[in-house]
């Protein structure tokens, strides 16, 4: 299970920076600019983002929380 | 609801105050005045059962609601160098009960703890030089419920390069907690004359220091990637004093784990845009700490756009991980065991959380009121494997 999960990140990295970086210009981001392109996580997520935070052993880099509260329940 | 209602009217007001001064301007004039950019109002409830509590041991009910209010009002203006300042101040309110809280006195059927409060407040500040492309940001935040308090800090930079393309930004945070040493109430001093009495607990700290480091990158036209890393390391009093643990020999404990941890999150986000109508936002997160922790969170989420104005967005979130060393199932600890806990969010387990959202941006607002431009509904279904689901409805509304 967790060398699958790794194999699969491992090839969409690859894939991202084998086909390269394309430069582009700000009037070619119509579509990378859209609302829901944004790379955050959506405000109406907060309070998912706040529960599996409790209700998981894991926490940290997808922009929710660390640390902060109890959440002891 | 009333409460909601009446925040929501003063919100909607205050918009009306400042209608006028925020219209655009088109000659490129940046206002050095004050003024809000938006308000988004979140609310959500939380449902959750389950039967592995931890306050019984890792046995009882797992019964839960939360409802959820977050209200954020951005405010905007130009410094006398051209400076982008904006101002952040969010406050947040849970009201949650808890059947296991109850547990706490297992004789009673129901005690104060069965329901509490919890308030957060946020404040932060960015200061954006648009030329350089830097931003630099700092907050304050704090946490305060029943039995828990928290106060936190944090600092961020963040530097686009050259052809605005990437962007790297690192940020430290730090939480100061402090918790009540509440006991289960036959651990407690049976003469009475212990500190507990009263509601006068006595406390004690939970620190939380994080690095965290992300690099966002624009691939085409249609592709862009983050990849953030992070170290967070936690100190003080990491057990929670109610938690029993019940051993082999039918005695029973406090929960008691290390007074460290130190966890590493590593998440990549990619987001894709296929075709006209479709958005693939796509997260992986690897997580390991020191406690024997390792878990794998993968999460996909496609933007159907139905017209201009409206989306619907299903998505589906995997999530696996490992026991920490120190967990054991009800009366499987022992004597010989130094650190020792029975709560199943420690425990081993897989978890499905599937769900839709909708959101709806009309370009002459809702209800054709301009300023209200945008809403956006959200449900999900978690269950673990351990006997544990819960649900979730949020909504957010966004005032322009």
């Amino acid at each position: 299970m967790k060398s699958n999960l790794m194999r699969i990140v491992s090839l969409v990295v690859c894939i991202a920076f084998l086909s390269g970086c394309t430069a582009v210009k700000p009037y070619q981001k119509n579509k990378l600019n859209d609302a829901e392109m944004d790379l955050g996580n959506r405000k109406v997520e907060k309070s998912e983002l706040s529960f599996q935070s409790y209700r998981e052993g894991a926490s940290g880099a997808n922009a929710g929380k660390t640390g902060g509260g109890c959440g002891c329940n | 609801m009333k409460k909601l209602l009446l925040t929501a009217a003063g919100v909607f007001a205050l918009m009306q105050l400042y209608a006028q001064s925020s219209q655009s301007d088109s000659t490129g004039y940046k206002s050095r005045k004050l003024k809000i950019e938006e308000i988004n109002l979140v609310s959500s409830y939380y449902k959750q059962d389950g039967e592995n509590a931890s306050v019984t041991g890792g046995i009882g009910s797992q019964k839960l609601t939360d409802i959820a209010n977050v209200i954020e009002v951005k405010l905007i203006r130009y410094d006398k160098r051209n400076r982008k300042q904006r101002f952040g101040l969010e406050v947040g309110i849970d009201n949650y009960t808890s059947a296991s809280s109850d547990q706490i006195d297992l004789k009673a059927n129901s005690s104060a703890s069965s329901g509490d409060i919890r308030i957060y407040p946020t404040v932060s500040m960015q200061l954006e030089n648009e030329k350089k492309g830097t931003v630099l940001g700092f907050g304050l935040s704090s946490s305060s419920e029943y039995d828990y308090q928290s106060f936190g800090a944090f600092v961020s930079y963040s530097k686009k390069t050259k052809d605005r393309n990437g962007e790297f930004t690192a940020k430290v945070q730090a939480y100061m907690d402090k918790l009540a040493l509440i006991k289960p109430t036959e651990l407690r001093d049976p003469s009475g004359g212990g500190d507990e009495d009263d509601d006068d607990y006595s406390w004690d700290n939970r620190n939380s220091y994080s690095v965290g480091l992300s690099w966002s990158q624009v691939i085409n036209k249609n592709l862009q990637m983050m990849f953030m890393a992070e170290a967070v390391q936690q100190t003080g009093y990491l057990s929670l004093p109610f938690h029993r643990v019940y051993f082999n020999d039918g005695t029973v404990h406090q929960e008691n784990l290390p007074g460290k941890r130190l966890k590493i999150p590593l998440g990549i986000r990619a987001n894709y845009f296929a075709g006209d109508k479709f958005i693939i936002r796509s997260f992986y997160r690897f997580y390991t700490d020191d406690w024997g922790l390792t878990a794998h969170t993968a999460q996909l989420e496609t933007a159907i756009k139905i017209n201009s104005s409206l989306s619907i967005s299903p998505f589906y979130r995997f999530y696996n991980q490992s026991a920490i060393r120190h967990f054991a199932a009800y009366k499987e600890h022992n004597d010989l065991d130094k650190y020792y806990t029975s709560n199943y969010d420690l425990s081993k387990f897989n978890a499905n959380f599937f769900g839709a959202g909708i959101r709806y941006a009309p370009p002459n607002g809702l209800f054709n009121i301009q300023r209200l431009n945008m809403i956006e509904i959200r449900y999900g279904h978690y269950s673990k494997n351990i006997r544990m689901n819960a649900d979730i409805i949020s909504m957010h509304i966004r005032f322009k």
